[in-house]
C-alpha cells in the first residue's frame, strides 16, 4: 500500500473500520476490566493490611496519634479540603487524601476517617500493634496491656516495641483466644443444634396436639403421650440450659487490655474477640496463611455482624439448594417440552408459534417472573396447600409465604425456555439416518427416542441445563419476592425431620450482594465483604458458562464426524 | 403400547409445559381485571319507614356491621331500626320541649350530631355501638351519648334555621343561621399540664350576614365558614382571627342559572362537593397560588342528566353517590371520576341516600319507607384515565403525574398513575440504548467482517461472557462504585466523548503514515489487539486530566456548576450511571445478535461487491449493512426489551424516585424496579396489589410484542438467506 493523503485516507474508509476496532477495543477492556476490578477488590479484602502508626496534625488543630489501615487514597483538589474548614496554605492545585480504617467503632463512633497525607508525619510500622476482629463493633486497633484470668492479671507489659515481657503478654492473649473460641464452639454447638432441635420438636407436638384437635380427635391418652415426649423434651433442655450456664461461666472468665490510638484503655471480655493478629510483625507466608484462614471462614462460616463480617456459607449454600432444586424441575420438563415439540408434535404454523413464544419467554422480564411467583404460586396455591394440608399451623403460613420450594419452581419457570432451546438445537443436530437407522431395526420410536436420540442429545441438553444454572444462580429481582431473606435462622436442610425444608426461607448469594452493599447500616465496612462475594459468583457463573460452551463445542464437533 | 403410552405422555408432558407458561400470561390479566370491573349493587331489603309518625329524616345512616340503621326524624327523634328487616330498635326522644329547626353532622365518621332549636340552643350528639357477645353470638346495642353534656350549648337568640359543625382535640365551631342573622360559637379546650384539667373557653361572634342561605360549612382547620346561597353564590370568611372575621372571596359556585341543591365535604375534610339542579356535581378545594395563599378552584365535576335530589359521601374513601330525582343512583370516585354505578333504584319519590362505613351498603329512603342495598365496589379509584393522565390531588397545586403508594396518614390518597413509572423505564432504557447500540453495532461490525477468525475466536466469548454476568454485581458496582467514581470525575465522563473517537483516528492515521515494515508486523484484522493499549491510555488520560478540565472550566467544583449555573438537580445515582452500568448488561445481547446477522450474510454477495472493484468499507455499507438490517433492528429491540425489564441495577444504581425529567443527572424509577420495591409490601387484593400486577402485565406485553417482532423479522431472515 502507498501513502496517502488524508482525505484520501477518510474515502477509503480505513478510519471507520479503525473506530470499530476501537469499540472492539472498548468493549473487551471493559469486560476485562470490570473483571479486574472485582478480583483486586474482593481477593484483597483477606490480605492483612499494615497498620501504621503516625502522627496526624491539621494546621491549626491539635496534633493526635493515628493508628490505622489505609483503605484508599484520591487527590482532591485544595480548594475542596478548604471549604471542608480545613486551613491550607497556598500553593498546590491538588493533596492527596487518604480514607484510613481506624476501627475501635465502640469509641470512636466510626470505622473509617480520612486524612490528607501532607499532614501526616512520623509515619511508621510498629510490631507490637494489634489487630483484633470481635463478634461486635468491627476491629479493635491498639497495644496490648494486660491479660487477665478471672480478674487476676497473668501477663502484662508497658511496651510497645517487641520485648520479653510484651510478647509473653500476646502470647496469654493467644492462648486465651484459643480457650475462649474453643468454648464458644461448644456453646454454638449446643445452641444452634441441640437446643434447635428440640425446639423443633416442641414445635411439632404442638402442632400434633393442634390437628388432633381440628379433626377432634384429642383423647385424654393422645394428650398424655404429648404431655410425656413434651417432659422428656423439657428435661433434655433444662439439662442443656445448665450446661450452658457453665460454659458461659468459663468462656467471660478471660479479659485482655488495651490501649488505643488516643490512649484510652479498654478492657474487653476475650469471648467477643475471634481472631487477633499483628500485621506488621508477619512475613509474606505468615500473611499467606492468615489470607488461607481468612479465605476459608469467608466460605465456610456464617455471616457476623449484620452480614457486614464473617463469611457467607449460608448464602452459597442456599443458593446452591435452591439452584439444585430448580435443575430436578427444570431438566424433565424442558426435555420432554422440547421433545414434543421436534418430535412428536406435526410441524406447522402451530409449533411455529409456540417455538417463537417460548423463545421470547426468555425475554421476558425476571421480575415479572417473581410477580407470578408470588401471585400464584404463593398466595394462590401455597395458601391453598395450607388449608388443605397444614390447617393445625394456621394463621401462620407454611407454604403460604415465600420459601425455597416456590422460588426454586418460580426460577424454573423462569429457565424452562433455556432448556427447550437448547435440546431443540441438539435434537435437530442429530442427522436424519442415525433415527432411520434404528426404526429401520425394529426399535418404536419411544425406543430409538430413549435409546438413540436422547443419549446423542445429552450433551446438548446438558449445555441447556448449565446455562439455566447459570441464569438462575445469578438472579435476583424474582427471588427478592418469593423466598429470599437477609439472615435465614437454620439451613433448608439439617438434622431434623424433614432434614429438607422446603417452606424455609433462604440465602442467596446474589441477594446478599444487594442486601449487605445497599441495606446494611454501615456500607463502607462491608464494601470489601460485598466484593468478594461478587467475585465468587462471577467465578460460580463464569465456569458453569465455560463449561457449556465447552460441552457445546466438543457436541458440534462430533456430530461434525457424524454427517461425513 | 409402551411406545403409545410415551406418545401420550410426552404429548402430555410438553403440551403441559406450554400451558404452564401461556398461564403467566392469564394470571396476571386475572388479577388485573377486577380493577376495570364494574361494580355491582343488589337489594337486599325493603321496607316502611320505622317511625313513619315521626316525619322524614334530616339524616339516614348505618353502623360498621350493616345490621343497626339510624335516621334522625325531623322532630328531632333518633330512630334506631334494623338495617335487614326495619324492625324498630330503640328511638331516643329529644330531651327538650322546643322545636327542632335544623340540623347538622359534624362529621360521617366522628358520628357527632347537632340539632337546631327554636330558641337558638344547640344540642350536640353522638351515636354508639356497643358490641357484645351474649351465648356467642354479635349483639350490636344502639346508644345516644352526650359528649358535650347533656345541657343544650346557647348560640343565639334566633330561631336556627341552618347549622354546620366542627370538632377537633382542641376546639368545637359551631355556625347557626337564622332567617336575618349568622352567629358563630367557638369553644376551645385547653388540658392543663399539671392538673390534666380541662379549661372551656367560649367565644361568640357575629358573622355578617347574608340572604338566603341555602349551605353551610365549617372547613376541617376550622379556618375558614363558607355559606352558598340557592342561586350558588359562595361567601367565604376567614374566622382565625375571631375579633376580625372578614370576607375572604366569593365564589361563583353554578353556572346556567342552576340551583343549589347541596354542599358537603369529602373524606379529609378537603374538597368540597357541590351539586345542582341541573344534575352537576363538582369538586373544589384550596390550591396554593405563588404566594402560598389559598384559593378555592373547581377542579372537576361530574354530570347526570336531571336534579340531584341527595349527595352521599363514602366514609373511607374518597367516592360518593348521587341520587337524582328520576331515582338513579350514580356511585363515583371523585379523584378518578369514575362512574362505577348507574343504575335505577327507586322512583321520583326518592330524597335521601346513605352509605355505611365500609361503603358495602347504601341505604335510600323514598315514598314507600327505607331500602338496602349491597354493594360490591373494590376499586372505584382506578380508571384508565387516572392511570395513564395527569390528574389533581388535593393540596396539589396542578394536576400531576403521581406515584405515591404509601403514606404515614389515614386521611391519604394514594396515587397510582403510572406515567412516572413508564416514563422512568424508558428513559432508563434510552440512555442505556445510546451507551450499548453503537458500541455493540460497531463492534460487532468488526469482529464480524474484519477481524481474523483466530482472534474472533476468542474476542466473542469474552464478550458473551458479560451477558453471563449476574446484574446484581453490575448493579452493584454501578451503584456504590460507579456512581462515586463518576461524581468525581465528571468531567472525564464528557471528555471521553470526544477524546476517545478522536484519539483514535488520530493513532490510526498515525499508524497508516508508519513505514511499512512496522505496519506488516500487525496482520489483517488485528486492530483491536493494537487499539487496547490505546484506548487504555486513553480513558486513564481523561480520569487523570478531569480534575484539571474541572480547575480550569468549572473553577473546580462542577457539580456547583450543574446545580448552580445550569439549574439541573445533581443526584449521585443518577440515569448516566444507569445509563452506562444497563448499557454494560445490554452489549453483549446487542453485540451477539447483529454479529450473527453480519456473518451471516452469505460470502457469495461480498465476494461479488469485490470482484467489482468496490473496496471493504463500500462492501459492507452498500451490500452487508443493508442484508443485515433486519437482523441488526431484532438486535436492537431485543436489546431494548432487555433494557425495559432489567431490575436490579435500576434498583440499586438510581435513587428510585418517581419523578418525570429527562435530567441526565437525575434518577429515576422504573416499573421494574417498582415491583421489586412494592409487591412484597402491598396487601393481596388490594388495588395497590392489583395496580402492580398490571405493571407487571404491561412489562411482560411490552417485551413480548418487542421480541416477538424481532424473533418473526429475524426468522423471516434465515428464510430469506437460507436459500441463497
Amino acid at each position: 500500500m502507498k501513502k496517502t493523503s488524508v482525505s484520501n485516507w477518510f474515502k477509503s474508509g480505513e478510519p471507520w473500520v479503525w473506530l470499530n476496532a476501537g469499540a472492539v477495543a472498548i468493549s473487551v477492556i471493559m469486560v476485562i476490566g470490570l473483571l479486574l476490578l472485582i478480583a483486586v477488590r474482593g481477593l484483597g479484602h483477606f490480605w492483612p493490611a499494615d497498620i501504621i502508626e503516625a502522627r496526624y496534625e491539621l494546621p491549626g488543630q491539635p496534633a493526635y496519634n493515628l493508628v490505622a489501615e489505609r483503605v484508599e487514597s484520591v487527590d482532591v483538589p485544595t480548594a475542596q479540603l478548604r471549604e471542608a474548614g480545613i486551613d491550607i496554605p497556598e500553593g498546590e492545585a491538588f493533596m492527596q487524601r487518604t480514607l484510613v480504617k481506624t476501627g475501635n467503632r465502640d469509641i470512636y463512633g466510626s470505622d473509617f476517617r480520612w486524612v490528607v497525607d501532607a499532614f501526616l508525619s512520623d509515619v511508621r510500622k510498629p510490631e507490637m500493634l494489634i489487630a483484633a476482629e470481635r463478634h461486635e463493633w468491627g476491629n479493635l486497633y491498639g497495644y496490648i496491656k494486660e491479660v487477665k484470668e478471672a480478674g487476676v492479671v497473668i501477663a502484662e507489659t508497658e511496651d510497645k516495641t517487641p520485648t520479653e515481657s510484651a510478647l509473653a503478654t500476646w502470647q496469654a492473649f493467644e492462648a486465651s483466644i484459643e480457650r475462649a473460641t474453643e468454648i464458644h464452639d461448644d456453646i454454638y454447638q449446643i445452641e444452634k443444634h441441640d437446643i434447635g432441635a428440640i425446639n423443633h420438636g416442641l414445635e411439632r407436638l404442638r402442632l400434633k396436639q393442634r390437628r388432633y384437635e381440628l379433626n377432634n380427635k384429642l383423647t385424654p391418652e393422645a394428650l398424655a403421650d404429648l404431655d410425656a415426649e413434651r417432659a422428656e423434651l423439657d428435661i433434655e433442655y433444662k439439662g442443656l440450659q445448665q450446661q450452658l450456664i457453665t460454659l458461659y461461666g468459663e468462656i467471660n472468665r478471660d479479659t485482655v487490655v488495651f490501649e488505643a490510638m488516643d490512649g484510652t484503655v479498654l478492657e474487653l471480655n476475650v469471648a467477643k474477640v475471634v481472631r487477633a493478629y499483628r500485621p506488621n510483625a508477619m512475613n509474606g507466608f505468615g500473611k499467606i496463611g492468615f489470607y488461607g484462614d481468612k479465605l476459608w471462614e469467608f466460605l465456610s462460616a456464617e455471616p457476623r455482624e449484620a452480614n457486614t463480617e464473617g463469611g457467607v456459607f449460608p448464602a452459597i449454600f442456599g443458593t446452591v439448594m435452591m439452584v439444585l432444586l430448580m435443575t430436578i424441575l427444570v431438566t424433565p420438563f424442558g426435555v420432554v417440552a422440547a421433545v414434543y415439540l421436534r418430535e412428536y408434535a406435526s410441524q406447522g404454523w402451530f409449533t411455529r408459534v409456540i417455538r417463537i413464544a417460548v423463545n421470547n419467554l426468555a425475554g421476558v422480564p425476571s421480575i415479572v417472573y417473581g410477580v407470578f411467583g408470588l401471585g400464584f404460586f404463593i398466595y394462590f396455591m401455597g395458601s391453598s396447600i395450607d388449608q388443605a394440608f397444614f390447617p393445625e399451623a394456621l394463621p401462620a403460613p407454611t407454604f403460604g409465604t415465600g420459601g425455597l420450594m416456590w422460588a426454586s419452581i418460580t426460577l424454573a419457570l423462569l429457565t424452562v425456555p433455556v432448556v427447550i432451546v437448547a435440546t431443540e438445537e441438539g435434537l435437530s443436530r442429530i442427522p436424519r439416518n442415525v433415527r432411520e437407522g434404528s426404526l429401520a431395526l425394529g426399535a418404536t420410536k419411544a425406543e430409538t427416542l430413549w435409546r438413540v436420540v436422547l443419549p446423542m442429545a445429552s450433551p446438548a441438553i446438558m449445555t441447556g441445563v448449565i446455562l439455566a444454572v447459570a441464569r438462575a444462580a445469578g438472579e435476583v429481582a424474582p427471588l427478592m419476592l418469593v423466598g429470599v431473606v437477609k439472615l435465614a435462622p437454620s439451613l433448608p436442610l439439617d438434622g431434623n425431620y424433614p432434614f429438607i425444608h422446603l417452606d424455609q426461607k433462604f440465602m442467596h448469594l446474589g441477594f446478599h450482594i444487594y442486601d449487605v452493599g445497599f441495606q446494611s447500616p454501615n456500607v463502607e465496612a462491608a464494601r470489601p465483604l460485598v466484593y468478594a462475594t461478587a467475585l465468587l459468583l462471577v467465578i460460580v457463573i463464569a465456569l458453569l458458562n465455560f463449561a457449556a460452551v465447552t460441552i457445546r463445542n466438543h457436541l458440534r464437533e462430533k456430530y461434525k464426524s457424524l454427517e461425513m | 403400547m409402551k411406545d403409545k403410552g410415551a406418545t401420550a405422555g410426552i404429548a402430555i408432558g410438553g403440551s403441559s409445559v406450554i400451558l404452564a407458561v401461556l398461564l403467566i400470561c392469564f394470571y396476571l390479566l386475572y388479577e388485573v381485571m377486577p380493577l376495570f370491573a364494574n361494580a355491582e349493587i343488589e337489594q337486599t331489603a325493603q321496607y316502611a319507614m320505622p317511625e313513619q309518625s315521626r316525619g322524614d329524616s334530616y339524616y339516614l345512616t348505618v353502623e360498621e356491621q350493616n345490621e343497626v340503621a339510624m335516621r334522625v326524624a325531623k322532630d328531632g327523634s333518633v330512630v334506631f331500626f334494623s338495617a335487614q328487616d326495619g324492625r324498630v330498635i330503640d328511638v331516643v326522644e329529644t330531651p327538650r320541649a322546643q322545636v327542632v329547626t335544623s340540623f347538622a353532622m359534624e362529621d360521617d365518621t366522628s358520628r357527632i350530631m347537632g340539632l337546631g332549636y327554636e330558641d337558638g340552643q344547640v344540642l350536640l350528639m353522638q351515636h354508639n355501638y356497643k358490641i357484645t357477645y351474649p351465648d356467642g353470638k354479635r349483639k350490636i346495642t344502639p346508644v345516644i351519648d352526650f359528649p358535650f353534656g347533656e345541657e343544650p350549648i346557647y348560640v343565639a337568640n334566633f330561631a336556627i334555621e341552618k347549622l354546620a359543625l366542627r370538632n377537633s382535640e382542641t376546639a368545637l365551631t359551631i355556625v347557626a343561621i337564622g332567617a336575618e342573622q349568622s352567629r358563630l360559637v367557638s369553644i376551645e379546650r385547653e388540658e392543663n399540664f399539671i392538673t390534666e384539667e380541662v379549661e372551656l373557653t367560649q367565644n361568640a361572634v357575629d358573622l355578617p350576614h347574608v340572604d338566603n342561605i341555602q349551605e353551610v360549612l365549617i372547613s376541617g382547620d376550622q379556618r375558614y365558614v363558607y355559606v352558598a346561597t340557592a342561586s350558588g353564590l359562595m361567601t367565604e370568611f376567614d374566622i382565625r382571627d375571631l375579633g376580625e372575621v372578614t370576607l375572604k372571596a366569593e365564589h361563583e359556585l353554578l353556572s346556567d342559572g342552576a340551583e343549589l341543591v347541596s354542599m358537603s365535604y369529602l373524606l379529609g375534610q378537603s374538597s368540597i362537593m357541590v351539586s345542582d339542579n341541573k344534575g352537576k356535581v363538582s369538586q373544589w378545594f384550596n390550591v396554593r397560588d405563588e404566594n402560598n395563599v389559598e384559593n378555592l378552584t373547581f377542579i372537576r365535576d361530574t354530570q347526570q342528566p336531571t336534579s340531584i335530589v341527595s349527595v352521599a359521601m363514602e366514609q373511607r374513601r374518597k367516592g360518593f353517590a348521587t341520587l337524582d330525582d328520576r331515582g338513579v343512583v350514580a356511585i363515583y370516585n371523585a379523584t378518578s371520576t369514575r362512574e362505577v354505578i348507574n343504575e335505577k333504584l327507586s322512583d321520583s319519590s326518592a330524597y335521601l341516600i346513605a352509605f355505611s362505613p365500609r361503603a358495602n351498603g347504601l341505604l335510600l329512603e323514598d315514598s314507600q319507607g327505607v331500602r338496602f342495598f349491597h354493594i360490591e365496589n373494590e376499586h372505584p379509584e382506578v380508571s384508565w384515565s387516572s392511570l395513564w393522565s395527569q390528574v389533581w390531588y388535593e393540596g396539589y397545586q396542578e394536576p400531576t403525574y403521581t406515584w405515591q403508594s404509601s403514606a404515614a396518614n389515614n386521611d391519604f390518597e394514594p396515587k397510582y398513575s403510572l406515567m412516572p413509572l413508564a416514563f422512568g423505564t424508558l428513559k432508563a432504557a434510552f440512555y442505556a440504548m445510546l451507551m450499548a447500540v453503537p458500541l455493540a453495532i460497531c463492534g460487532a461490525i468488526y469482529t464480524a467482517y474484519f477481524m481474523a477468525p483466530n482472534l474472533r475466536r476468542k474476542v466473542k466469548p469474552v464478550i458473551e461472557l458479560m451477558e453471563a454476568l449476574p446484574t446484581v454485581i453490575l448493579g452493584f458496582l454501578a451503584g456504590l462504585f460507579f456512581a462515586p467514581f463518576l461524581e468525581e470525575n465528571l468531567a472525564a465522563a464528557f471528555s471521553i466523548l470526544v477524546v476517545m473517537p478522536i484519539g483514535i483516528l488520530l493513532f490510526a492515521y498515525l499508524w497508516s503514515r508508519l513505514p511499512n515494515q512496522i505496519r506488516w508486523l500487525l496482520p489483517e484484522g488485528w486492530q483491536p489487539l493494537i487499539l487496547i493499549p490505546v484506548v487504555a491510555f486513553l480513558g486513564w488520560f481523561c480520569v487523570a486530566m478531569s480534575p484539571v478540565i474541572e480547575l480550569v472550566m468549572f473553577d473546580g467544583n462542577i457539580r456547583g456548576f450543574i446545580t448552580n449555573d445550569l439549574g439541573i438537580t445533581f443526584d449521585q445515582r443518577n440515569a448516566l450511571v444507569v445509563g452506562f452500568a444497563m448499557g454494560f448488561a445490554v452489549i453483549p445481547t446487542i453485540f451477539s445478535i447483529t454479529e450473527d446477522a453480519i456473518f451471516s450474510v452469505p460470502k457469495a454477495l461480498t465476494q461479488g461487491s469485490l470482484a467489482l472493484g468496490a473496496t471493504y468499507w463500500q462492501t459492507l455499507v452498500r451490500v452487508v449493512m443493508p442484508t443485515a438490517s433486519p437482523g441488526i433492528f431484532s438486535a436492537v429491540m431485543i436489546g431494548m426489551g432487555r433494557a425495559v425489564g432489567e431490575t436490579m441495577i435500576v434498583l440499586m444504581a438510581t435513587g428510585n424516585t418517581p419523578i418525570m425529567d429527562v435530567n441526565i443527572f437525575e434518577g429515576m424509577r422504573t416499573l421494574a424496579a417498582n415491583l421489586a420495591v412494592e409487591v412484597p409490601e402491598s396487601e393481596v387484593g388490594s388495588t395497590h396489589y392489583r395496580i402492580l400486577f398490571l405493571a407487571a402485565f404491561v412489562l411482560f406485553l411490552f417485551t413480548f410484542v418487542v421480541n416477538t417482532l424481532a424473533e418473526t423479522v429475524r426468522q423471516h431472515l434465515r428464510k430469506k438467506y437460507g436459500s441463497l
